[in-house]
């Protein structure tokens, strides 16, 4: 059965509490290339499944670049590249640049909170194995997913499925690649 | 479009101390039936009639818009009514009215979503779609103002063939950014928001248009935890984000008055003033469209009475705070002791635009003190009535603000009157088509409630209950 045509073994459950509980014993079971699928996102299951996070720490750095050049633009236009004397008033009139300043942060860091979602997530990507499982349409709807990946190294297509059961799923299915 | 459940049972039945239904969703509720119901409106595509009458009154309204553009395009802006000194006429008017509209929206997605409140649920993605098409219609404004619209890129800084930068001490220069970072931050935050029940409708889809429409939107999401993990964080940090940004937003749009020495917009108070206005006036456009919305679509066990009376409280208390704003200014005036300034208050209730400082008394303070009653606030028509003399009252407030200050400033050799032409009324009236046509397409093929956070609630009912 471990033909490569097999995407993964995917367990179908009925609630978001027994997903949770599937994921746990799963990642505990030493498998880790596995993912949950779920119709509303549901607190602790990305940690339970061993998912990391990265975006806060772009969004800050980000935030920063944005600032800081949005600072150095108006620093350089108005004082550099084409001073203009006001009233005698200084050319380096930082309290007036404040306002870009504070805007283009928020732009720079709102760009990379957008953007780092579909990026880290490799979407857009039209085509997903998981989408081969006439099921999964359950996944944006009702019901809630897991699936254990074929590349992982703890996976045998009989234990695997013979541990997916002893979860109590609705169904236990092999995805297509 | 028919919910499943039978109307006598969609009244909440369980009430809080206070009198109020405790649930956010009416009982009964499963995942099947908030897919069903917020689903279908879009995808079976049974829009009640009046949907295809208003969409035909907003389509001429843009239409007209279009054609009052095209004037002005060939014309140029002397077809208004703006003169020396009166030269910020409807256009800036209407440019502050659309961006105080769009401030509701981000409040109720942003603020409300970094409080925990779930109720917002029902009204974010729709109050979010109302923010864009405000700030698209206010963004319109100052554009057309420019006299030379086609040269609007002259706003951005970029290495230009003259050699030349945009002025950054200039509150104008600082709206440009204020306001084109707020239409993206919003773009963003409702995109990033939909993308899930975009997902949803794509697997819901029986026609072959509508799941490759909604395939195309949904980038292939496909609900995985570890996507689902960085959307969540990364929405509560947009919502983060655009909690600053919106108070900010109008607090530049302030500055453009504020930093001026004219008299009556000269003053520190206009941030927090104009702020505390935009979340009035957004709110009252928010349940202006959100009762007629309700009841078209039988959306009452969705947006429960609960919601109205807390957008309610919420409208009254930034009415309450603009209230205090007129009474400060009012005193302000009197007691900086400049004559301009006193002048500048007596012209604004008896001079020649006296009538209509009295008109926006009666919106903006007297009429809405009928919230102080419970019953008024849980009534949806008189909620609407009262939301929309507040929603006059504010476009009336910014009439005041800038056509009263200009027309007479300091020396009497100056003064002038401004009158509106035709061609001001047909650009106000027009963006409110160009509003209510990308509303009235939202309605159409987008889920006007956020059928993923609907599911959350369904999952967990103790959020829901809490009051």
């Amino acid at each position: 059965m471990s033909e490569d045509w097999v995407y993964g073994l995917v367990a179908e459950f009925e609630s978001d509490a027994q997903l949770m509980r599937a994921a746990e014993e799963t990642y505990a079971k030493g498998y880790r290339k596995i993912d949950g699928f779920t119709p509303f996102p549901i607190e602790g299951l990305g940690k339970a499944l061993g998912k990391s996070n990265r975006i806060p720490l772009l969004v800050l750095l980000a935030g920063i670049l944005g600032g800081c050049s949005a600072y150095f633009m108006e620093w350089f236009a108005n004082v550099v590249s084409y001073p203009l004397n006001i009233g005698g008033r200084p050319l380096h009139s930082w309290p007036a640049f404040i306002p870009i300043t504070f805007e283009l942060t928020v732009l720079g860091a709102a760009l990379t909170a957008f953007f780092s979602v579909f990026v880290l997530s490799g979407l857009p990507k039209p085509y997903h194995p998981m989408f081969n499982l006439p099921e999964f349409e359950r996944a944006s709807q009702d019901r809630f997913f897991l699936c254990i990946e074929t590349v992982d190294p703890q996976f045998d297509p009989v234990r695997t499925r013979l541990f997916l059961e002893t979860l109590r799923p609705l169904m236990v299915k092999e995805v297509a690649k | 479009m028919k919910s499943t459940i039978p109307p006598n049972e969609q009244r909440n039945t369980r009430m809080s101390p206070l009198g109020y239904p405790t649930n956010l969703l009416a009982p009964g509720q499963t995942y099947e039936t908030v897919n069903e119901t917020i689903g279908s409106i879009v995808l079976r595509n049974r829009q009640p009639a009046t949907w295809w009458i208003g969409f035909v009154v907003a389509f001429g309204l843009l239409m007209m818009f279009f054609f009052a553009l095209a004037w002005l395009f060939i014309r140029g802006v002397g077809i208004w009514g703006i003169n020396i000194p009166v030269a910020w006429g409807f256009a800036i008017v209407n440019f502050v009215w659309w961006v105080g509209i769009g401030h509701a929206g981000t409040f109720i997605s942003a603020i409300l979503l970094l409080m925990f409140q779930h109720w917002r649920t029902a009204i974010n993605r729709f109050a979010e779609a109302m923010t864009l098409f405000a700030v698209a219609c206010a963004g319109l404004m100052p554009l057309l103002h420019l006299g030379r619209p086609w040269l609007f890129f002259y706003l951005f800084p970029y290495p230009d063939t003259m050699g030349l930068w945009p002025q950054f001490r200039s509150p104008l220069v600082w709206d440009v950014f204020a306001v084109s970072t707020y239409f993206i931050v919003s773009l963003l935050f409702w995109y990033l928001g939909l993308v899930p029940d975009v997902a949803t409708l794509r697997d819901r889809a029986d026609k072959k248009w509508q799941k490759k429409f909604y395939g195309v939107l949904a980038l292939g999401w496909r609900n995985s935890a570890e996507h689902w993990q960085r959307h969540q964080i990364a929405y509560l940090l947009l919502g983060g984000l655009a909690t600053p940004l919106v108070l900010s937003v109008h607090s530049v749009v302030s500055f453009d008055f504020a930093v001026a020495i004219v008299p009556g917009w000269h003053s520190t108070i206009f941030p927090p003033y104009f702020v505390a206005g935009a979340i009035y006036s957004g709110f009252a456009m928010v349940l202006n469209i959100i009762i007629p919305v309700r009841k078209l679509y039988h959306l009452e066990n969705l947006i429960t009475e609960r919601y109205l009376n807390n957008m309610a409280n919420v409208m009254f208390v930034t009415g309450l705070m603009v209230s205090y704003g007129y009474l400060i200014e009012a005193f302000m005036s009197w007691y900086s002791g400049d004559i301009f300034e006193q002048y500048m208050m007596l012209n604004r209730a008896f001079g020649p635009y006296g009538w209509v400082f009295w008109v926006l008394m009666l919106c903006n303070v007297i009429v809405p003190q009928a919230l102080w009653s419970a019953r008024i606030r849980r009534n949806p028509l008189t909620l609407f009535i009262v939301a929309f003399f507040i929603n006059v009252g504010m476009w009336i407030e910014r009439f005041v603000i800038v056509i009263t200050s200009l027309s007479r400033d300091f020396v009497p050799s100056s003064w002038g009157m401004f009158f509106p032409t035709v061609w001001d009324w047909a650009v106000l009236f027009g963006s409110v088509g160009l509003f209510l046509t990308l509303l009235f397409l939202f309605v159409r093929f987008f889920p006007m409630i956020s059928i993923s956070e609907s599911r959350e609630l369904v999952a967990e009912p103790q959020k829901a209950n809490a009051l």
